[in-house]
């Protein structure tokens, strides 16, 4: 695949819900190997406009294709990587931080058997990557939403997708630990993987986003390089040196997250 | 023992096993996706299914077993729609399963409500060898689905969307969770009762949640409790005289009771202990970290 594949496409996407327009006619052009990230204010539709490129908030009009295919026909499902904004209502069982990254690896291999050392290797490399190693027989429950949040990270690094699409990733994951998730998604982008992501504030992860596409009550009101910050972070007080180095928790993010050439 | 008791007790502790096994390792993925009624309402549309086999002269478990599994179809489909009157259309097919099973008996000669009754609370007296045959090829098809399948139903009772982008077969794999859980109804009816089945497909699990950290532990918690709660409930029943399904699910409540009681000493007394360690020798570099801090 050379860098100019449109990985995803979206074409005049409209979702309405209850007859109430979310998305108003959305091109968004996502190419191999870049990192978007769409910004905007809550209910600006961003959620709507990433879960519509995967399938999941039905068109009203328009076209999605992902890897070149339309929605419909596109079957090379295991490519693709998400995480949700939040877990909705949460299991009604127990299930560890093992079971949940498990997950993730069913949709490399289906319904294929897998070699045990394979898997086992794909999830040490997730959680690693999002420094949860020691806390691999928790209870999900009992982390903290930061943690939790990292959790659904690692579910998605372990299929070890080309294109992995974010949805606030770093929402209320403490200041080290976004400059390490930085870290993972730069060494990401080194193989290859093509990172659409919806943020608030990009934190340090500013310096990767190659492109920035901001909503507006379902519109897109801006594409291209990043804005300059807004909001509170423009405020002269705001301190945008955050207070806490990266220290070796944050450094779990970075080790090996793929292992494939 | 006679040879009669003797016979009977193996029927017994055989059909009780059975029920104890399955019941539980479907129960678990019910309450993971908070549908844990969802066997009461397949209960309620089986006694349809019976009472067609009584009209019939068929066997009432294979009737049951069609009728549930369609109703636990469309059920499904029902829920995977999502709409807010699927609510009421549950409600609609609940009752008249009830309603249509007592009118069914009705009208087929030679039923009396004593046999009603057997099915609605469990009579594992009035079980004969060729019921727990069938119950048995059911039983193995559910713990062949139910525990083989565990990776991928997890994964679609953890989260649907997710499974959904990662491309799993979400809708096929509902479906078959559907109908894995109407199999189980119909296997558990002579023992437990159509009314209670719900009961041991969700109380040992929920028992077994209380100590267990993960998924798997909880499943098979929840079957080993089921086993030995339903098994130990049959022996109980037949000596106290009562239906089966009452002492075992009453039995199962007792342990409920029992644990989630000695968690929650347990948690108080560690909370206890760990506030009594944290709070005397740390104070001192408590307050040298908020003085470098600030
Ligand atoms: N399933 C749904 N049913 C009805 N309305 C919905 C649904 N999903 C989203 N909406 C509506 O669409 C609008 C946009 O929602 P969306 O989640 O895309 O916003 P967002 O930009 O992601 O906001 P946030 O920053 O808070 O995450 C909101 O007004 C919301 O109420
Ligand atoms: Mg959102």
């Amino acid at each position: 695949m050379t860098a100019a594949d449109p990985v995803v496409e979206v074409r005049g996407a409209v979702v309405a819900y209850g007859g109430r327009p979310v998305l108003r006619g959305i091109d968004l052009t996502v190419t191999a190997g870049e990192v978007v990230a769409v910004l905007g204010a809550n209910g600006s539709g961003k959620s709507t406009l990433i879960r519509a490129a995967l399938g999941l908030a039905p068109l009203a009009a328009g076209s999605v294709r992902l890897f070149g295919t339309p929605l419909d026909s596109f079957r090379e499902r295991r490519r693709v990587g998400y995480v949700p904004q939040r877990l909705g209502a949460g299991s009604g069982v127990p299930a560890t931080v093992r079971e949940v990254v498990r997950s993730g690896v069913l949709a490399r291999r289906g319904f294929a058997r897998l070699p045990r050392r394979t898997e086992a290797h794909a999830i040490a490399g997730a959680l690693a990557a999002v420094g949860l190693s020691d806390r691999e027989h928790d209870q999900v429950g009992t982390l903290s939403g930061g943690q939790q949040q990292r959790v659904l990270i690692a579910r998605a690094l372990a299929g070890q997708p080309d294109l992995l699409v974010l949805d606030e990733p770093t929402a209320g994951v403490d200041a080290a630990s976004q400059v390490a998730f930085a870290g993972t998604v730069e060494l990401l982008l080194e193989h290859g993987t093509t990172i659409l992501l919806v943020a608030h504030e990009l934190g340090p992860m500013e310096p990767l986003i190659q492109r920035a596409v901001v909503l507006s009550a379902g519109r897109v009101v801006h594409d291209g390089p990043c804005p300059r910050p807004m909001g509170h972070h423009a405020d002269p007080d705001h301190d945008h040196v955050h207070p806490h180095a990266p220290d070796e928790d944050a450094a779990g993010w970075v080790p090996a997250v793929r292992d494939r050439a | 023992m006679s040879i009669f008791t003797f016979d009977f007790m193996i029927r017994a502790l055989l059909g009780a096993l059975l029920v104890g096994l399955t019941a539980p390792a479907v129960g678990v993925y019910l309450v993971q996706r908070r549908m844990a009624l969802l066997g009461d309402g397949i209960g309620h549309i089986a006694l349809t299914g019976v009472a067609l086999g009584f009209l019939f002269s068929w066997a009432p478990v294979l009737t049951a077993v069609l009728v549930s599994a369609a109703g636990a179809v469309v059920i499904e489909l029902i829920r995977a729609r999502g709409r807010t009157s699927g609510d009421v259309a549950l409600a609609v097919m609940f009752y008249g399963g009830i309603a249509g099973g007592v009118l069914l008996i009705g009208l087929s000669a030679g039923t009396s409500n004593v046999n009603l009754l057997s099915y609605l609370f469990g009579s594992l007296l009035t079980t004969s060898w060729s019921d727990l045959v069938i119950i048995a090829v059911l039983a193995a098809a559910v713990l062949v689905v139910t525990l083989l399948l565990r990776p991928w139903l997890f994964a679609v009772c953890h989260d649907e969307e997710f499974a959904t982008v990662s491309g799993l077969p979400v809708r096929l794999l509902n479906l078959v969770l559907a109908v894995t859980a109407a199999v189980t109804v119909t296997v558990a009816m002579r023992v437990v009762g159509l009314l209670l089945v719900s009961a041991l497909m969700v109380i040992p699990v929920a028992t077994a949640q209380q100590v267990a950290r993960g998924f798997v532990t909880t499943m098979l918690g929840g079957i080993a409790l089921g086993v030995t709660i339903s098994l130990s409930g049959a022996v109980g029943s037949y000596y106290l005289n009562v239906a089966s399904g009452a002492a075992i699910v009453v039995l199962a409540i007792a342990v409920f009771l029992l644990v989630t009681a000695g968690t929650a000493l347990l948690r108080r007394r560690g909370g206890a202990a760990a506030a009594r360690t944290a709070t005397t020798p740390d104070l001192g570099l408590d307050d040298e970290h908020v003085m470098a801090d600030g």
